[in-house]
């Protein structure tokens, strides 16, 4: 070896522009965030308190009822992404990619429309469709005869969470379908025409080929859902408004979030709270990500073509 | 059955299931458009029906277009999201380059820094963020949407884009430096074509929740000059609630540039994988 390496700067050069954006406009205001829960309301000013709104939020049966119902319709909402948002992503990306499919590329586009829709749109639009009233779906419904099957699913308590799960991925199975469809399509032709020689074709080509060379994209969209998920409030906001009705059947921990921090009706905002409950999503998130960075994509193997 | 009419009942079978789930995806952004040009009765009466001459009207894109600046709303959501999308590219992929080509100290720790920012909404800071602006004095620019927007976008450009650039092929890389190409020309020269798709599909996720954000422009940018296209309509939809017209043109006219900017990146999108595919 002669001498030791030369340093290497533009490695410097690569990551500065990227770390230093993100750190001044996303860390550092985050971080403050975090130090506002560790604050209160005081006589003059606000005081430290310490862990004292954390003991609040788990402790006084007021908060945590809401925290849990919270979560508990967080975890549900989460469920059926995964159930059915990214198989059906995972399905029309497979077909998309069928080799001389005709029309490919305007399924793709079209499928992917309601991704780019605002949250504004969908949830006016889905309102309209389902409204008891005006409502497209129960004329529809009418018109096959099942009209008995019609229920005000927005406004019931026992439906309206699921709609709203579904009409989310209604919204954005898009996503994991471009992401699989751009991972099918980086499989060299000659691994799939190698696989043909042997006879490997149809659903069990896609199960023993394609599947294991397309892990490390369902692990991204995997964590991407949970994320997501996690951090949503758009669809519920502008459907159900902050108050997550029926009687807080939809609230989930993004909802609770904005209602604490910014208050609604006759309560006023508590930005301390609202950062406490801000810090519980974080741990919560952080938790799940460390399960599939440690736990899930290590063992994915990569392939190098 | 011979093989070739097995595919091709295949081939049908496959059609038939995307234009079923086609239908579905584009069946509400039907509704919307056939409704803003029909008369405030016909739309009672009888929603899915197709405009007719007798039923056709435009009264809500008049009303829309007497009402707002819609014009200068576009043109505000199109250089905020133009801009943010050109730096999260150019940062993120630098980046991500980075991290995937080099082993350095921290390397991981990098990493897992900046993926911090995949989970954690940018929203959870706006009080700080909002503090920092004032006293920078970027309020009601758009300067200010395009910082916000850019570190949103970030974290998850240099997650995809360095799981993408692990999977170009170490010998490419080896054989531009040994014919002394420089590690800023390895980037943009070799590595950068090679992960155009990949660039695509993170400027396509990083383009529409910019342009749908209703939470910054709100807080950051407000004014009359800086409000966006989103901001626009939804302030729109607030004062003409019971104004149906009015408010699916609205829509309607909200749908239709990022459903154009989605299909000039999409074009991008295919070339980029055609490209790509040639080593």
């Amino acid at each position: 070896m002669a001498g030791r390496r030369a340093r290497r700067w533009h490695i410097g050069v690569f990551l500065a522009p990227a770390v230093l954006v993100y750190t001044a406009i996303m860390i550092v205001p985050l971080l403050g965030t975090l130090n506002l829960s560790l604050f209160a309301r005081g006589e003059e000013g606000r005081v430290f308190v310490g862990l004292a709104n954390f003991a609040t939020l788990f402790g006084d049966p007021r908060w945590s009822g809401a925290f849990w119902n919270a979560l508990g319709n967080n975890a549900w909402f989460f469920l059926i992404h995964m159930l059915v948002q990214n198989p059906v992503g995972v399905a029309l990306a497979a077909l998309l990619s069928a080799p001389r499919l005709r029309m490919a590329a305007f399924y793709r586009t079209a499928i992917f429309v309601p991704t780019i829709l605002s949250f504004v749109i969908v949830g006016f639009v889905w309102k309209l469709i389902l409204s008891p009233l005006w409502g497209i779906a129960p004329g529809m419904l009418d018109g096959i005869g099942l009209r008995s099957l019609f229920a005000p699913w927005l406004g019931r308590e026992e439906y309206a969470l699921t709609t709203l799960a579904l009409i989310s991925v209604w919204q954005f199975v898009g996503i994991p379908m471009m992401l699989i469809y751009a991972a099918l399509l980086s499989i060299p032709d000659e691994v799939i025409e190698a696989a043909e020689i042997d006879g490997i074709t149809g659903w069990s080509q896609f199960r023993k080929i394609k599947l294991p060379l397309i892990l490390p994209a369902i692990g991204i969209i995997s964590i991407l859902t949970f994320v997501g998920n996690f951090n949503a409030f758009d669809l519920i906001y502008v459907s159900q408004g902050a108050l997550a009705g029926p009687d807080f059947s939809t609230d989930i921990l993004g909802t609770f979030l904005y209602r604490t921090f910014f208050g609604f009706q006759l309560q006023l905002g508590d930005p301390h709270m609202g950062a406490a409950i801000a810090t519980a999503m974080f741990a919560i998130i952080l938790a799940g990500v460390c399960v599939y960075l440690f736990g899930i994509q290590r063992r994915l193997r990569r392939y190098q073509f | 059955m011979s093989v070739a009419r097995r595919s091709m009942a295949r081939s049908i079978a496959a059609h038939a299931v995307l234009i079923a789930y086609v239908l579905i995806a584009l069946f509400p952004v039907f509704v919307i458009v056939i409704n803003s040009v029909k008369s405030r009765r016909a739309i009672f009466a009888d929603p899915l029906a197709l405009p007719t001459a007798e039923t056709f009207d435009l009264v809500g894109y008049h009303t829309v277009l007497r009402q707002g600046d819609f014009l200068l709303y576009f043109q505000n959501s199109m250089i905020v999201t133009v801009a943010s999308l050109a730096l999260v590219l150019l940062f993120g992929a630098m980046a991500a380059f980075a991290l995937s080509e080099y082993r350095f100290w921290g390397n991981s720790l990098m990493g897992l820094y900046l993926a911090l920012g995949i989970m954690i909404p940018i929203r959870l800071g706006t009080v700080v963020i909002l503090q920092m602006m004032v006293a920078g004095g970027l309020v009601n620019t758009l300067t200010a949407l395009v910082l916000v927007y850019t570190a949103q976008g970030l974290p998850l450009a240099v997650f995809i884009l360095s799981e993408f650039m692990r999977g170009v092929s170490d010998d490419l890389k080896n054989a531009g430096r040994i014919d002394g190409l420089s590690e800023y020309a390895i980037f943009f020269r070799l590595v950068l074509p090679l992960v155009r798709p990949a660039m695509a599909t993170v400027a396509v996720f990083t383009m529409i929740p910019i342009w749908n954000d209703l939470w910054f422009p709100l807080i950051l940018a407000p004014s009359e000059a800086t409000k966006t296209i989103t901001l626009g309509s939804q302030v729109f939809i607030g004062q003409f609630v019971t104004n149906w017209n009015a408010v699916l043109a609205a829509l309607s006219l909200a749908i239709l540039p990022v459903l154009v900017m989605y299909l000039i990146f999409s074009r991008q999108l295919i070339r980029g994988i055609t490209a790509g595919a040639v080593k």
